[in-house]
């Protein structure tokens, strides 16, 4: 069965997407992922000699704006979408703080 | 067992553009919370970011600054974690092509000279703010997507010390391009630190531990010190160095642990695909080095060779870019460069450290500044009187009419002091006695009577002159 991708990189990528899986929705997964590395295996048959290799399908290049400041007045209406918002914060359980930076 | 310590450095340094690095939003701090921000910064479904051609441009400005090579094909990519202050749960940054690479500084640890290479330069977003009370926190994104400089140092840091010296270094060159304030009080500038040391001898680094919770250039001293001190004890003792984070305490001066690195981080990057990539031609660079404004070292150079500012006045006047310009513009103006110099070390200095000010936001000008040093140069006003005129163009006075209009003229004039002298020695004959019999410091006692009489506007160089020339009549 599973041959590409086994339970135990399935259950790291969840906990990566903070997703916690049963022992039946471990199995479920693990199988549809393979299937689907699968499915992508078959681009391996595109003869993709001497192409080199890029970041971007997109043959756009250099799209950049000016640096001018433009306020769009939005915040009121994105705290009002914020679950819980006070004082122009948003509100959220209390974190434990494990950030890089502070 | 001697050890060798090796350390790196990654520096965030904050932009100050006037808009975000993928949104229109303003660049502004001390703004209601969240009041620069759009779908954008929010990370709404269906918004598209757009680079801002601005912090491309500054990130070349700060790699030309470090020596290091342009990326010609550059490209943004997508870092995934999940924070709070980060509401895509992706940071975009730069990590297989970021846009420069290997530059370098130098620094001068107690004379000795030595350049430090950089690894590497990229643009990314910074993120929101927390903060932390009892029962919530509370997310602020005004700082979400304002443009940020990582600059990591090669392993070629040897101590505490050069790691202070580059960190000095690295600030004045960014400083001098303008792009920053890279001010770590005011967060515009933020260091991380690794460290590991290694018997002499050994080839491969040691176990290297990362310090957070430097919040100044003597933190990430003492924090190293003290971490290099431990990490010998350590070893010394059979002991082995974990991979770890360690936080310093600011009270005790120690390194305290924070957590164990177990396994080294997943952040799944790939290449950003809302965003085209970046071609940068040598023709930008170039127009870009053209508007360079002048580095520090090469000030520095100019102030001694052709103003002949010594060495250490010269380093005092490059601190800043706004220091050295308004040094350049009062020289400009006729001052004398040697008092230039002091008047910026000393008064200045002084005034700003009182004030708490930077000089940019003070009232000085480097034309009253010029004024008034040109009123000591051509002896309109003694230096004791200048103090008072400096106070004045603190206040943005004018010298000139300051001087005038408080009187603060000196007498120079040889035509109005003689008088005054002979009028002195008239009443002093004991004085001019003890003058006679080589006691040089009735002299002392007749420019004092002198001073008092003209209620202290005679010039003391001619008073001098003028007396000496009568008593040896």
């Amino acid at each position: 069965m599973a041959s590409r991708i086994d339970q135990d990189q399935v259950q790291h990528v969840a906990s990566l997407a903070k997703l916690s899986l049963n022992d039946d929705q471990l199995k479920y997964f693990t199988t549809q992922l393979d299937e689907i590395i699968g499915l992508f295996e078959t681009l391996n048959e595109v003869d993709t000699e001497g192409i080199e290799p890029t970041s971007s399908v997109s043959d756009q290049i250099n799209v950049m704006r000016d640096d001018v400041a433009d306020n769009w007045g939005q915040s009121e209406g994105l705290l009002a979408n914020a679950p819980e918002s006070e004082k122009g914060y948003i509100r959220v359980p209390t974190i434990i703080d494990e950030s890089e930076d502070e | 067992m001697n050890f060798k310590t090796t350390i790196g450095l990654e520096v965030h340094v904050e932009l100050k553009t006037n808009s975000k690095i993928f949104s229109p939003s303003p660049v502004e701090f001390g703004d209601d919370p969240n009041a620069n921000t759009n779908v954008i910064d929010w990370g709404y479904p269906g918004v598209l970011p757009t680079t801002n051609k601005g912090v491309v441009k500054s990130g070349i400005m700060a790699a030309l600054a470090l020596h290091a090579q342009v990326e010609p094909h550059t490209h943004f990519d997508r870092k995934n974690y999940f924070y709070p202050d980060n509401p895509k749960a992706y940071q975009i940054t730069q990590s297989d092509k970021p846009i420069a690479h290997d530059g370098w500084i130098e620094i001068d640890v107690d004379g000795e000279k030595k350049r430090v290479g950089i690894a590497e330069m990229h643009i990314e977003e910074d993120a929101g703010k927390n903060t932390h009370e009892r029962d919530y926190s509370y997310v602020d994104l005004n700082r979400q997507g304002t443009p940020l400089i990582e600059i990591v140092s090669k392993p070629e840091i040897a101590s505490p010390d050069e790691a202070y010296a580059y960190l000095e270094a690295l600030r004045q060159r960014i400083q001098f391009t303008g792009i920053s304030d890279v001010k770590m009080e005011e967060g515009s500038m933020r260091v991380d630190v690794n460290i590991s040391i290694r018997p002499e001898g050994q080839k491969e680094f040691g176990t290297k531990t990362e310090l957070k919770n430097l919040n100044s250039f003597n933190y990430v001293r003492k924090g190293l010190a003290f971490e290099e001190q431990r990490q010998q004890r350590v070893l010394m003792s059979g002991g082995q160095i974990q991979q770890e984070t360690r936080r310093f305490d600011e009270n005790t001066g120690e390194t305290v642990l924070m957590r164990v690195k177990e396994g080294s981080d997943d952040y799944r990057y790939f290449p950003e695909p809302d965003l085209p990539a970046l071609n940068i031609s040598d023709e930008w660079v170039n127009e870009i080095g053209a508007e360079m404004p002048e580095m520090p070292g090469s000030r520095r150079q100019r102030y001694v060779k052709e103003l002949g500012l010594t060495d250490y006045d010269a380093m005092v006047v490059t601190q800043t870019k706004e220091m050295a310009d308004f040094f350049d513009e009062t020289v400009k103006l006729g001052a004398d460069p040697k008092s230039a110099a002091n008047y910026l070390q000393g008064d200045v200095n002084a005034f700003l450290n009182e004030q708490h000010a930077d000089l940019q936001d003070t009232k000085l000008t480097p034309a009253n500044l010029a004024g008034m040093i040109n009123l000591i140069t051509d002896g309109t006003i003694s230096s004791k009187m200048a103090k008072k005129v400096f106070k004045a163009i603190t206040q943005g006075k004018e010298p000139k009419a300051f001087v005038e209009e408080k009187g603060l003229v000196q007498l120079s004039d040889p035509a109005k002091l003689q008088p005054i002298i002979d009028g002195v020695l008239a009443d002093n004959q004991q004085s001019i006695d003890d003058y006679n019999n080589g006691k040089d410091r009735a002299v002392g006692y007749l420019v004092g009577q002198i001073m008092k009489q003209t209620h202290g506007k005679a010039n003391p160089q001619v008073v001098n002159k003028l007396l000496i020339a009568s008593l040896k009549k």
